[in-house]
């Protein structure tokens, strides 16, 4: 089949022959893939950032497709089925996806205990082939995959696997009380969602803070929220929100930047250069001295395992209370749902190119160096169709 | 539910004065990104489905007892890179010799990947897998002012070699 082939830190192609999957568990099944989507955290990838990425596998998390075979113990699922595929891969029965953290599964990644199976995410995710391929292997299909209503558009489902839960629930551990003052960080898609959703939870004002000026436009526009650029709006972002706030600091910061931050040159010297820290943690560092006292900061931005420099110090008296995690889509796709349905949130909004799988590095390109105004890329294969 | 946790300390509060009386359902931040029930006391007694087979070698994290249910089967541990990684999992998730390994390994592993593509015939495109056509498309102004300047900076390098190896040269004579 066709897959992307990572080849090494910026390299990447779309390989004509790669073994096609088969069923391995019987809580298997193969998907064909319809769309797929790149997203930031698979830059991290890309820029050979995160540990025990290996030459040779295929990465892609955001995914529909089309059931084409199914194990012998899934039985809500039928082949032909049009799904949506949670980027998390989950089991439902350990205590983590009992209490609904699908983000946080015991018995998907043998790699590490730090961090749940995630489809096409290195072996420090559990080494699986990943959906930017004509078919993909999903394990656990009675629990993650969910059929996409009747009427939603494949591009607003392609979304709803990663980009809107992950925005919507950087709002909700925001834990935004109405008429708060909510600070995003990165107007990548993860923040315009976060931001968007932010309005959904009842905030007062929404600001959106990123360095490349078409992002913030976009913003503007998507997210109806105030956006500046740290680079050219204000010398200091922290002395800036906290004027902003009547020097008072923000009610909520949302970091939707995660590892490879720019804005600080100690940070990205020894994160991002030297990798003497797991990434440069600019950002979060940013929202914890912009917050108010016995405020909330959401990190939902993507850390590598080691350590980051961060003002732990003045967590502890400001008394800040930190909420992070991998998003949890499968707890929150039925709220998500009514809300795409409805009208209320516009996912396919955010996508800037549609690419075929097989211009796949062009696409990553792009994304990365921030090219054509680049929001969001997507991917979609030869025999893909236009609709559900 | 029953909250799990409560029943398996039931009889805490008959030994311990006061064992409890503060507890507040309330106090947790995870609240609603988790919904609480104590399953977390059952520790790894939960229900768990059938293992899948191992066709390959997957390597796992010391901070548990073995592999899980199920597990990818990308690319496994071969080659220089595989004895890295192989070296890396001895140690702890906790531990920097764990993830700096891996990092070298991965490193090694794209050497490995060239040699690899060249053994079956195969000459790697650089050019298309770094998306430089993109570039060229959507930056040629910056592609143009980087070949220009690697230009001036070369033709430098190469001026003062030469004037050196003259002087040198002079020198001798
Ligand atoms: N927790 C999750 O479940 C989850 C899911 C998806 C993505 N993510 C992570 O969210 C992050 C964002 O993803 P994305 O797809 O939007 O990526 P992206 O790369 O498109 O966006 C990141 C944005 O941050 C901006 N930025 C850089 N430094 C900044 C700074 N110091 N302050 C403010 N903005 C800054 C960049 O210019 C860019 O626009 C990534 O780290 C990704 O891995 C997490
Ligand atoms: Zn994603
Ligand atoms: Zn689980």
């Amino acid at each position: 089949m066709l897959a992307m082939n990572y080849r090494g830190p910026y390299r990447v192609r779309a390989d004509r022959n790669r073994p096609d999957p088969e069923i391995l568990h019987p809580r298997d099944a193969i998907v064909r893939v319809t769309r797929s989507c790149i997203c930031g955290s698979d830059l991290h990838l890309y820029h050979g950032l995160v540990p025990d990425t290996r030459v040779g596998m295929t990465f892609g998390h955001e995914f529909t497709g089309v059931v084409v075979e199914l194990g012998s113990e899934v039985t809500n699922l039928h082949v032909g089925d049009h799904v949506l595929v949670p980027f998390n891969i989950a089991c439902g029965t350990c205590p983590f996806c009992q209490q609904e953290l699908y983000g946080n599964c015991h018995e998907s990644n043998p790699e590490a205990t730090a961090v749940g199976g995630i489809f096409g995410y290195s072996h420090t995710a559990g080494g699986y082939d990943g959906g930017q391929a004509e078919y993909v292997r999903v394990p656990y299909a009675d629990i993650g995959p969910t059929v996409i209503p009747p009427g939603m558009d494949l591009d607003d489902a392609a979304l709803l696997t990663d980009v809107t839960p992950t925005g919507y629930q950087a709002a909700e551990m925001g834990g935004i009380q109405k008429g708060d003052t909510v600070v995003v960080f990165g107007a990548g898609p993860i923040g315009l969602m976060a931001a968007r959703c932010s309005w959904l939870f009842g905030a007062g004002r929404v600001i959106i803070i990123d360095h490349i000026d078409y992002r913030l436009e976009f913003a503007k526009q998507y997210a109806q929220c105030e956006a500046y650029n740290f680079v050219k709006d204000m010398d200091d972002p922290v002395v800036f929100i906290k004027k902003t706030t009547d020097f008072f600091g923000a009610d909520v910061c949302i970091d939707a930047v995660g590892c490879e931050a720019s804005g600080s040159a100690l940070q990205t010297i020894t994160g991002r250069k030297l990798m003497l820290q797991a990434g440069s943690a600019t950002a979060l560092q940013w929202a914890i001295n912009s917050v108010k006292k016995g405020g909330i900061v959401s990190i939902v931005g993507v850390y590598g395992p080691t350590w980051n420099l961060v003002p732990i110090g003045n967590v502890v008296n400001k008394g800040i209370t930190i909420r992070a995690n991998q998003a949890s889509v499968k707890r929150l796709l039925p709220r998500l749902i009514e809300h795409v349905m409805a009208g209320r949130l516009n996912p396919k909004g955010l996508i800037t190119h549609r690419v075929p799988l097989e211009e796949v590095a062009d696409a990553y390109h792009i994304f990365s160096a921030k090219r054509d105004n680049c929001i969001k890329p997507m991917l979609i294969p030869n025999q893909a169709p236009v609709a559900a | 539910m029953e909250n799990l946790a409560d029943t398996l300390l039931a009889d805490k509060s008959k030994t311990i004065e006061g064992w409890g009386i503060d507890a507040d359902p309330n106090n947790n931040p995870t609240y609603p990104m988790k919904h609480y029930t104590g399953a977390d006391h059952q520790r790894l007694a939960y229900e768990r489905s059938k293992q899948q087979m191992p066709r390959e070698e997957i390597l796992h994290s010391n901070e548990r007892p073995g592999i899980t249910r199920v597990f990818g089967t990308s690319s496994p541990p071969s080659g220089l890179s595989g004895h890295l990684r192989r070296y890396a999992f001895r140690f702890s998730e906790g531990s920097s010799a764990h993830w700096l390994t891996l990092l070298m390994a991965d490193r090694v592993n794209v050497v490995e990947g060239l040699l690899d593509d060249l053994r079956h015939g195969h000459v790697p495109n650089l050019f298309k897998e770094h998306g430089w056509s993109a570039e060229w498309r959507y930056n040629r102004p910056g592609v143009i002012r980087k070949v220009a300047v690697g230009a001036v900076i070369a033709t430098a390098v190469v001026t003062l070699l030469m004037l050196r190896s003259k002087r040198r040269k002079s020198q001798v004579l």
